[in-house]
C-alpha cells in the first residue's frame, strides 16, 4: 500500500467518529423531547442545559473531524 | 489532493485585499479579506443598534428588534450568572453578537456575482482563540478579584470524599485549562466544516455540468438541492454556535463569580 493510501484510509477512519457523535447529539435532543412532551411545562427552563449537553457531545465529532483534516492536509 | 480538483480548502486563504503585503517591524500588517469582514461586520452590528436607538414611547419595529436582542441577553445572563451577573452583560452582548453577525455574513450566497465572495471570519482559529482566550482571561481575573486564592476551591467539588482528592482535583484542574481550547476550537469547526460541505457539493454541481449528458445533470441538480439544503442548516448552525459560545461563557463566569 502506498503512503498516500495509507494517508486516505486513516483520514476515512477518523471520520467514524463523526458518525459516533452524531448518535451522541441525537440521543440528547431525543431524550430532551421525550421529557418536553412528558412535561411541557418544565421544557422552557432546561434549554440552557439541552445546549449545554449538545455542545460537549458535538465537540467530540468536531475533534474527530480535526483529526481527519490534520491527516488530510497537514500530515506530508 | 489529487486529479485538479477544485481544493474546497482556497476559499479560507487570507490575502491582502488593497495593494501588497505592508511590513512593520518584520510583522505582515496588510489590511486582509479577514481584516475587512471584521469591519463589514462591525458597521452591520453599528447600524443595527444604532438604528435601534430610537427611545421612542411607541417602538417601530427597528427598536422592538434592538430591545429584543438586548433583552435576550440580559436574560441569558440573569439566569445563567446569577446576582451579579449583570456587570458582564455587555461583554456578552458583544461576543454573541459578533460571533453571529460574523458566521451568517459569512454564508451569505453573494458569490454568484463575479468578484465577490464573502469571507467567514469565525472559520479561523486565530480569531476564534481569541475570543475564547479573552472570555477565559476574564474568568481568571474576576475569580482571584473576587475570590483572592479562595478561588482555586473551585477544583475541589462539594461532598467528594476526602480520598478521592489525589484523583478529582487534577481532573478538574485540566478540565478547566481545557475550556478556552474547547471554546475555540468548537466555533472554528464547525463554521469550517459547514463551508467546506458547501464547497464540496458546489465543486459537484460544476463537474456534473462539466461531464453532460442526462447523469452530469442529474448529479448537478441533487447537488444543488444539497447545498439548499445544507444552507438552510448552516444558518441554524451559526445562530447556535454563537448561542453556545456565549452561554458558556457565562457559565465559566458564573464559576468564577460564585464558586459552584
Amino acid at each position: 500500500m502506498t503512503d498516500l493510501g495509507a494517508m486516505y484510509i486513516g483520514a476515512g477512519l477518523a471520520a467514524i467518529g463523526v458518525g459516533l457523535a452524531a448518535l451522541g447529539v441525537g440521543n440528547v435532543f431525543g431524550s430532551f423531547l421525550e421529557g418536553a412532551l412528558r412535561n411541557p411545562g418544565a421544557a422552557d427552563g432546561q434549554q440552557g442545559r439541552l445546549f449545554i449537553g449538545f455542545a460537549a457531545s458535538e465537540l467530540l465529532g468536531l475533534i474527530a473531524f480535526v483529526v481527519a483534516i490534520l491527516i488530510l492536509f497537514v500530515v506530508k | 489532493m489529487s486529479a485538479g480538483k477544485i481544493d474546497p480548502m482556497e476559499q479560507f486563504k487570507v490575502e491582502p485585499v488593497l495593494g501588497g503585503h505592508l511590513n512593520l517591524f518584520g510583522y505582515d500588517v496588510s489590511f486582509t479579506n479577514s481584516a475587512l469582514f471584521m469591519v463589514v461586520v462591525f458597521m452591520l452590528l453599528a447600524v443595527f443598534m444604532a438604528g435601534g436607538l430610537k427611545r421612542q414611547l411607541v417602538p417601530g419595529r427597528w427598536q422592538v428588534a434592538a430591545e429584543d436582542a438586548v433583552s435576550f441577553i440580559d436574560n441569558m445572563v440573569t439566569v445563567n450568572i446569577g446576582s451579579g451577573g449583570k456587570k458582564f452583560a455587555p461583554y456578552i452582548f458583544s461576543l454573541f453578537f459578533f460571533i453571529l453577525f460574523a458566521n451568517l455574513v459569512g454564508v451569505l450566497p453573494l458569490a454568484i456575482l463575479p468578484g465577490l465572495h464573502t469571507f467567514a471570519v469565525t472559520s479561523h482559529i486565530t480569531v476564534t482563540a481569541v475570543l475564547a482566550f479573552l472570555s477565559f482571561g476574564i474568568v481568571l481575573v474576576v475569580g482571584f478579584a473576587t475570590h483572592g486564592l479562595k478561588f482555586f476551591s473551585l477544583f475541589v467539588p462539594h461532598g467528594a470524599p476526602a480520598w478521592l482528592m489525589p484523583v478529582i482535583i487534577p481532573v478538574e484542574f485540566v478540565s478547566f485549562m481545557v475550556r478556552p481550547f474547547s471554546l475555540g476550537l468548537r466555533l472554528f469547526v464547525a463554521m469550517t466544516a459547514g463551508h467546506i460541505l458547501l464547497e464540496v457539493f458546489g465543486s459537484f454541481v460544476v463537474q456534473g455540468l462539466n461531464a453532460g449528458g442526462p447523469l452530469g445533470g442529474v448529479v448537478s441538480l441533487l447537488s444543488f438541492a444539497m447545498i439548499v439544503g445544507v444552507s438552510a442548516l448552516e444558518l441554524l448552525v451559526c445562530a447556535i454556535q454563537a448561542y453556545v459560545f456565549a452561554l458558556l461563557t457565562s457559565l465559566y463566569l458564573h464559576d468564577a463569580v460564585h464558586l459552584h
